[in-house]
């Protein structure tokens, strides 16, 4: 058991503990704090995943970005009123929580039954490139490689997603425009 | 090195919890919470596998894509749900049963 896998049991412990606080807490701020712990868990498991320029977009754009902007939304839609919506079905919560507890479940099983018969690390394509050396070693710098794919090999879906985000941008200054005129 | 099972099975523990969220919880940042976390459980499968495609990395490239898109979803889906509050004074969606004129 070398240091990277004590790290990565580490990472996925804190992540599924505090996604389990999250869905699991009344307390709206508790919930959207905690998320912040896992999307920092989550980076770093993709850190272990030997894919950093990923875990870096994950904290520039989903800590800086994403949720800053629940936070807002959190602060401009009432506090008072979530409170007492939390507080009155909070005594039915066995009950009411009980079928959505239920599917989760039997998905998660679901889920861990097919993952544990795919048994991903002898698959062929892994194989494969286990064999041909088309696998990232932790030593190769992978930076350069997406910014040449990014503009060569992917250049189609760079270009439609950036399209989409100028449209959602639009969409959204639209959406919460003051005094609409239809 | 890490197996790809153990991956596998902390992106199915982060799928399920979302899953739960968004059906359970009757505040609807908590379900876009929920989204969020079902979109990072995809997005760790990509990233995991993408370590055994080296020349042309294809997981990383559309977990990069997956990650801006959240973006863009979260972004016009608190500006629904400001307009929401702005007109029903409540965001549970279960009580969010008229539609607007």
């Amino acid at each position: 058991m070398n240091l990277a896998q004590v790290l990565f049991y580490l990472m996925a412990f804190i992540a599924t503990a505090s996604a389990v606080f999250v869905a699991a807490t009344k307390n709206l701020v508790r919930s959207i704090f905690m998320f912040f712990i896992t999307l920092f868990a989550l980076a770093g498991l993709y850190v272990l995943a030997l894919a950093d320029f990923v875990a870096i977009t994950q904290i520039v754009i989903y800590v800086g970005g994403i949720l800053v902007l629940i936070l807002f939304a959190f602060m401009l839609s009432g506090k008072e009123t979530l409170n007492t919506i939390g507080e009155l079905r909070s005594k039915f919560i066995s009950i009411n929580k009980l079928p959505a507890l239920l599917l989760a479940g039997l998905f998660l099983v679901v889920l861990l039954n097919m993952i544990f018969k795919l048994d991903a690390d002898n698959l062929g394509w892994v194989k494969k490139a286990q064999v041909t050396h088309n696998m990232i070693l932790p030593n190769s710098s992978m930076t350069e490689n997406i910014g040449i794919n990014l503009m060569t090999k992917y250049l189609l879906p760079f270009e439609a997603i950036s399209v989409l985000l100028m449209v959602a941008l639009v969409g959204a200054a639209h959406l919460s425009r003051k005094g609409r005129s239809a | 090195m890490i197996s790809l099972t153990d991956f596998l099975v902390v992106s199915a523990v982060l799928f399920c919890v979302g899953l739960y969220m968004i059906v359970s919880k009757q505040n609807a940042i908590q379900v876009l919470i929920g989204i969020e976390l079902m979109l990072n459980g995809a997005i760790l499968n990509m990233v995991a596998f993408s370590k055994y495609d080296r020349i042309n990395n294809g997981g990383q490239m559309f977990a990069l894509f997956a990650i801006v898109l959240a973006a863009a979803t979260t972004a016009v889906a608190l500006a629904i749900i400001l307009n929401v509050y702005k007109q029903y004074k409540t965001i549970d969606p279960g009580s969010i049963n008229k539609l607007g004129d």
